[in-house]
């Protein structure tokens, strides 16, 4: 392993961002101690659902109004929905569980936060200090089990620690590659009373954010830059976190270089940029694969290598020279042979390149990815004819807010995700909100909420899976509490749509447990209370759109759309970048 | 091939869990852990032997470093070290062979820590493979037991393997680091409502 020279990392902060807490130093319960912590912080949106061990905690949210606790139906729902309020702004998500099941219910959410580097802090209370260890009533190891899904986490044995721990664990779940950080409370500790003492800095010996490159980390970057004739940029998600874009841009306009983004990448360039060319993987379109296949220097900037956006690793593209600008310096080298790691924040790192590299341009090679983008364009064409599609329909969502720039577009997982990634023409950072690495079905609608409650003026719309939705929906019951109008745009093709494909192209059509039957999504609507509108023609789409736009509370849509569609194009899994594939009978 | 990393940890509840369980989720191969204090306060050393190729250990390094509980951590394989273990070795034996399973233990320096008339107990506090050459020259005898320890790494010469900060950490930092997540000492109030 080589070590450079580096600018120092930082490896504390102050934690006060202005004046000391107005209660620092006065005697107070563990329970208020926590909610002076939260309201110091400015993490004053939380997602929870009460039990007995967390009830000191509840008993004491009427003295502090300035925290807003919405009640969630489900924790897992609860945990969602922090995670999108958190992707929706960049700020913290707070969500909160009681012990045992309600540490369990948060599983799915923890790990689909770890999975794509979102801030949330999940709180967790636990049985009193005297039991644990004891298996009492609804004791769980909530330490333990969330222990690898986690950044970090701390099981808090005494109120006196509470204050520093959460400053420790806000400093880490927002700085460097952020992620979840859970804090498991035992109920006494809620009710014992500490002085509360905010730390001045937190300081953690072994944790180091990452700021700039090297210079010599630079030199060697430009020298393979300037150098290249067919590089190519790998943006993800890492530039969406760190609020790169526009230093995104600047470096790939100097350099020349055509920008390819990941899934969570999408919205870190303008779609509309000439350097644009969409994104990559195994649903990417087909010319942005070949170029990631056929370029001779890969730069990827904030991403970190996965097997969904780059195929087979031995053969994505043995050719190229790589260079990596990652934040997590564990990401290099992991899974793609690396001839340049750089450790940094794409932000302070990409402006270094751009004021290291020549001014540049690669005409042919742009123009290779140009006429193959062209000859491609059929793979990618919202399908025309009576018959409604998911692609259709995204893509009129698209058009109708094609000037609304705060409008936000949450996913559920699976063939409706892909076809909102390819047609729903993201180009703003944070607009699109999905399940990436964990590709967690039924975040589609408490991300929702989440989302609206982030950004109560934005327009936002969940393009929803009939599987997904029917696993999380019981929120739509806290939309109506909270009066969020979140569209619910279900995508109902009567099966587990992906799963379906997959056994159409991979097990000879032998549909298993694919097929579903559907409940009355209008009598769901009826029941919660809140506007139902049903749509099965494409004649009837835009006007749905608009109705549910005008519409002041939450709609649910219920879109019958075609059952036996498939994403094309497709990177077969275990296959190539190079070898996708742009329909069925092109699968062997 | 069999790598020596070495780990300066915090000294705090969990620590070993995090390690293991990262070891564990990634298919890291651990040949033998051994864990014990520093002459510096608050900081724990673990010296892990790990079995793979260079790129695997690249990898435990740059994931045992993520760890927020992990303070540093050295790669002391190619390094001039001096490597321990410490094995007990209980060998069945009488008064008829026992000068030489002696004999074999002097040629390996290992000691005789117990006797009875039926076993010995060796102890060898040596390399590796010293410790293997002695075990296979015993096993004819019947080793009954055995317990190792797992290798220990230090250095040669000046350099060392240390978080060395003179400023260290703040008292208060300090006590929070390592005596928060602790059960309290005493007896806590019965609170099971
Ligand atoms: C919680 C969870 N369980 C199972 C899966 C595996 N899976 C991936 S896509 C998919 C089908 C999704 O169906 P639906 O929500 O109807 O979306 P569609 O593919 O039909 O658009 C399944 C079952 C998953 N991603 N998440
Ligand atoms: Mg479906």
């Amino acid at each position: 392993m080589t070590t450079t020279q580096r600018p120092p990392a930082r490896d504390e902060q102050q934690a006060r961002p202005s004046a000391p807490p107005p209660a620092q130093g006065r005697r107070l319960s563990g329970a208020d101690i926590v909610l002076e912590c939260l309201t110091y912080a400015g993490a004053t949106t939380v997602f929870g659902y009460p039990g007995g061990v967390v009830l000191p905690l509840y008993d004491r949210l009427p003295a502090h109004p300035q925290v807003r606790h919405i009640l969630v139906r489900h924790e897992q729902g609860g945990g969602h929905a922090a995670d999108a309020y958190a992707r929706a702004t960049g700020e913290l998500g707070v969500a909160l569980a009681t012990s045992g099941p309600g540490a369990t219910n948060l599983v799915t959410a923890v790990q689909n936060a770890m999975m794509d580097s979102v801030p949330v802090l999940f709180l967790t209370g636990n049985v009193a200090r005297n039991l644990i260890g004891r298996d009492g009533f609804q004791e769980a190891d909530a330490t333990g089990i969330l222990m690898p899904a986690v950044k970090h986490n701390y099981l808090v044995m005494r109120a006196q620690d509470l204050a520093p721990t959460f400053a420790e664990a806000i400093y880490l779940a927002t700085t460097g590659r952020p992620g979840p950080v859970h804090i498991d409370i035992p109920k006494d500790v809620f009710l014992e009373e500490a002085e509360f003492h905010w730390p001045e800095r937190v300081h953690v010996r072994g944790y180091q954010v990452p700021g700039a490159a090297s210079e010599e980390e630079i030199r060697a970057a430009a020298e393979r830059i300037d150098a290249a004739e067919r590089p190519i940029i790998l943006a993800g998600h890492g530039i969406v976190i760190s609020r790169s874009s526009e230093e995104l841009q600047a470096f790939a306009e100097r350099a020349g270089i055509p920008v390819l983004t990941t899934l969570l990448g999408l919205g870190g360039l303008d779609q509309r940029h000439a350097l644009s060319y969409g994104m990559m993987g195994m649903h990417g379109s087909y010319h942005a694969n070949m170029a990631a296949s056929n370029a001779d220097l890969i730069i990827g900037l904030g991403m970190r290598m996965d097997d969904r956006a780059l195929g087979r690793f031995a053969d994505l593209n043995p050719a190229a020279t790589v260079i990596h600008v990652d934040i997590d310096p564990a990401e290099h080298n992991k899974n793609i042979d690396t001839a340049v790691p750089i450790t940094g924040d794409v932000k302070e790192v990409l402006p270094q390149l751009t004021a290291a590299v020549k001014r540049a341009s690669h005409p042919e090679w742009v123009r290779w990815i140009d006429d193959l983008a062209r000859a491609h364009a059929d793979s990618l064409a919202v399908p025309e004819g009576p018959e409604l599609t998911v692609q259709y329909v995204v893509q009129q969502i698209a058009r109708a807010h094609a000037h609304d720039d705060d409008a936000v577009i949450v996913t559920g997982v699976g063939q409706h995700q892909m076809w909102v990634a390819q047609h729903m023409s993201i180009s703003r950072p944070r607009q699109l909100i999905t399940s990436g690495g964990l590709g967690t079905m039924g975040f589609e609608v408490p991300a929702a909420l989440g989302a609206q409650v982030a950004r109560p003026d934005a327009s936002v719309w969940s393009i929803c899976g009939d599987g997904g939705f029917q696993m999380t929906f019981q929120e739509i019951a806290t939309m109506v509490d909270e009066q969020t109008p979140v569209k619910l745009a279900i995508m109902n093709n009567g099966y587990l749509g992906m799963v379906r494909q997959w056994q159409e192209l991979f097990y000879k059509d032998n549909y298993v447990a694919v097929s579903m039957s559907q409940p009355d999504f209008m009598k769901i609507a009826e029941a919660y209370g809140i506007k139902g509108i049903r749509v099965e023609e494409p004649g009837q789409v835009d006007a749905a759109i608009r109705d549910a736009d005008a519409h002041p509370g939450p709609v649910l849509l219920d879109f019958r759309v075609t059952a036996d569609d498939n994403v094309w194009p497709m990177v077969p899994a275990g296959a190539a970048l190079s070898e996708t594939v742009e329909s069925a009978d092109e699968v062997v | 091939m069999l790598h020596t990393v070495v780990a300066l940890v915090e000294d705090r509840p969990g620590v070993l869990n995090r390690v293991a369980s990262l070891f564990r989720r990634r298919g890291f191969n651990i040949e033998s852990l051994a864990v014990g204090t520093t002459h510096e306060d608050g900081i724990s050393r673990m010296t892990i032997i790990v079995d793979g190729h260079e790129g695997i250990v690249d990898q435990v390094e740059k994931q045992l470093i993520k760890l927020v509980d992990v303070i540093k951590v050295e790669d002391l394989t190619h390094a001039e070290a001096v490597n321990r273990e410490l094995a007990l070795i209980k060998v069945r034996c009488t008064a008829e062979n026992r000068r030489e399973v002696l004999e074999i233990a002097s040629v390996f320096r290992a000691q005789a820590v117990d006797l009875s008339p039926e076993s010995v107990i060796l102890q060898a506090v040596a390399q590796r493979d010293r410790v293997n050459g002695l075990l296979d020259n015993l096993r004819s005898y019947g080793v009954m037991e055995l317990m190792r320890t797992g290798r220990v790494s230090m250095r040669r010469g000046t350099q060392v393997t240390a978080y060395g900060d003179q400023n260290g950490e703040s008292e208060e930092m300090h006590r929070f680091h390592h005596e928060s997540g602790r059960l309290p000492e005493g007896e806590l109030p019965f609170a099971s409502d």
